[in-house]
């Protein structure tokens, strides 16, 4: 998809997405809204997966590891075609397959997430299998800022690079801001950039939220033959939508009657 | 019966550890990206050198948790029920429990409080799991009144305790004014009836409570309806004495059927020759429905609804 058309995609996705979360009256607003980007540009032009080859081996693999912003995931997965739309009418509700976190009771969900720092270890057990099988597949992952301090990700960080698993991508949706307060005041991760080095990953720092940059990274994986690819994607939590951006309480706020239509009037 | 729903338990926990800590500079909170879950933001604002922020890295809470205690301080671990008892267990194992560091564990939004966020979110699993690990204490209070006593005592308690509340409003005493006894390690008898026992714990003794009047009221059964908050040490005197009349017993908790309360209360009974008419309610070993906290009682009979036809049916055979 050229980049014109995945703009679209986005204004479309944040749409969807705080229609569903307001239907629903739950769901992590902010977070979904700082992702939807990247989630964007994987599913419409990086990666290798759809509903047709969803069943094949050689499908390339995506991982939520910050499983909480899954209306995100929903709807780029609706878009494609997983499931009808009107499915997430259902979101949160009594006997719905759709819950708050991801599962793969919905067709197109890899791994059930939403406790944070699983993602990545799996997919270092996907990537290395890969690597073992000489199959062109490749894994991606996206963890949020605050899910950085579990210990369990610095322990796959390690694993990956002495694997030199070259096919698997971490994207870090840093949007700065966890629950409780900014990511800098709970728990700082500068200098981000060279303790991932010093991990042994390639590593690139660019704004999460432009589809062009996005596109032009993600499309020159691995970043260096032999190592595991880290992305800072810089975000900005509550994207899109002005009187969410940078506010904490967005992380799980659902917005009133009134709000909706001021968030749909700023996104037309 | 006489109660009034009144705040959620969470709401008295963080009220309580304010108070303590009014007296008592050794009373420390530890959290993980919890202080907004845990209702402990006033706490945060009133006591700053108090209070401890980890990130979101729950086994580094226990064990840090661990290394406080054992430097003669207070340490409320405070984190969702579902990730301290299951990301953090090993450390509650050796570093709290084996380790002897008095530890107060705090589990929050316990059981299916999260609801439709999903089972990462359920906590099903920790009575069963900690029953396992010697050297630690489980209280489930049902009440306002019974959180705030619990958190009194666990303050001052030099072993290790657990503790696990919901989110949902409660009733600030489920046995009125009357019976405000209230010891670690001791039922409490919240309504005496003749006919036949409802052992609980936690959010799950309300719904015994309303199905023991409409049992009462609409079919004659008189129930009597023990909030068995500690569960371990087990109170067997209490309930042995209640199995002596041969009535049948229902134990009902917010928890996996394997492992928790209702097995705990079987091999109690079955060891010491009682051959009561026996029923477990909790959560099937199955996965679990999709929906709120209280959708999800309903679904599999932790309701006054429920629960009376559980009774129903087991007086009727
Ligand atoms: C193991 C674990 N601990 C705690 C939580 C609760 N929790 C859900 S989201 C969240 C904050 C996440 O912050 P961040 O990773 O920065 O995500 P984002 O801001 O992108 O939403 C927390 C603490 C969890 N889901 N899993």
């Amino acid at each position: 998809m050229e980049i014109k058309a995945l703009q679209e995609k986005s204004k479309l996705y944040r749409r969807n997405i705080l229609k569903y979360i307001y239907n629903a009256k739950a769901g992590h607003t902010g977070g979904s809204l700082s992702v939807i980007d990247i989630l964007n540009v994987l599913y419409n032009r990086i990666m290798n997966v759809s509903p047709e080859n969803f069943d094949s081996n050689l499908r390339d693999r995506y991982v939520q590891s910050k499983g909480h912003c899954v209306e995100a995931l929903y709807v780029v997965l609706a878009d494609k075609g997983f499931f009808p739309e009107e499915d997430l009418l259902t979101l949160c509700k009594y006997q719905s397959p759709y819950i708050g976190h991801p599962t793969k009771k919905i067709r197109g969900i890899e791994q059930n997430t939403g406790g944070l720092g699983h993602g990545l270890s799996i997919c270092c057990g996907n990537a290395l299998m890969a690597k073992k099988d000489k199959s062109p597949v490749r894994v991606f992952t996206i963890l949020g800022d605050g899910e950085m301090a579990e210990g369990s990700n610095w322990e796959a960080f390690m694993f990956a690079a002495h694997y030199k698993l070259d096919n698997l991508c971490a994207i870090l949706d840093y949007n700065k801001l966890q629950i409780t307060a900014p990511n800098a005041e709970v728990m700082g991760l500068e200098p981000l950039d060279k303790k991932l080095e010093a991990f042994g990953w390639a590593v690139r720092q660019i704004d999460g939220n432009d589809i062009e940059a996005l596109t032009q990274t993600l499309e020159s994986l691995p970043f260096e033959q032999g190592k595991p690819s880290f992305v800072i994607a810089h975000t900005t939590k509550g994207k899109g939508i002005s009187y969410m951006e940078n506010v904490l309480k967005w992380h799980h706020g659902v917005p009133t009657a009134e709000q909706y239509e001021m968030a749909l009037t700023e996104l037309n | 019966m006489n109660y009034t729903i009144n705040k959620a338990n969470l709401e008295v926990f963080s009220e309580t550890l304010q108070s303590l800590a009014e007296q008592d500079s050794d009373i420390y909170v530890v959290t993980s990206d919890s202080r907004g879950s845990g209702k402990l933001v006033p706490y945060g604002q009133r006591f700053p050198e108090q209070i401890v922020e980890i990130g979101i890295a729950e086994q580094n809470l226990v064990g840090i948790a661990a290394g406080i205690a054992s430097m003669g301080k207070k340490a409320f671990a405070v984190s969702p029920a579902c990730f301290l008892t299951a990301r953090a267990l090993e450390q509650i194992k050796n570093d709290v429990c084996y380790s002897d560091n008095p530890v107060k564990l705090i589990g929050i939004s316990a059981g299916v409080s999260y609801g439709a966020l999903g089972s990462t979110h359920h906590s099903l699993h920790d009575y069963a799991v900690l029953r396992a690990i010697n050297n630690i204490t489980i209280v489930s209070p049902s009440d306002n009144f019974e959180t705030e006593q619990t958190i009194r005592q666990a303050a001052e308690m030099t072993s290790p305790v657990y503790i696990r509340f919901g989110k949902k409003n409660m009733p600030d005493s489920l046995s009125g004014e009357a019976g405000r006894d209230f010891k670690i390690g001791k039922g409490r008898i919240i309504k005496e009836g003749k006919d036949l026992t409802f052992i609980a714990t936690g959010e799950a003794v309300l719904p015994c409570a309303k199905a023991a009047e409409v049992l009462e009221k609409e079919h004659g059964i008189s129930c009597t309806v023990v909030s068995m908050h500690t569960i371990k040490p087990l109170d067997s005197t209490l309930i042995l004495n209640i199995a002596a009349n041969g009535k049948p017993i229902i134990t009902v908790e917010e928890h996996s059927v394997n492992g928790g309360l209702g097995e705990a209360v079987a091999s109690l009974l079955f060891q010491n020759g009682s051959r009561n008419p026996f029923k477990i309610v909790g959560l099937p070993d199955d996965h679990t429905v999709s929906g709120s906290q209280v959708e999800i009682f309903e679904h599999y009979g932790i309701s006054e609804k429920g629960l009376t036809n559980t009774v129903l049916t087991l007086t009727k055979s």
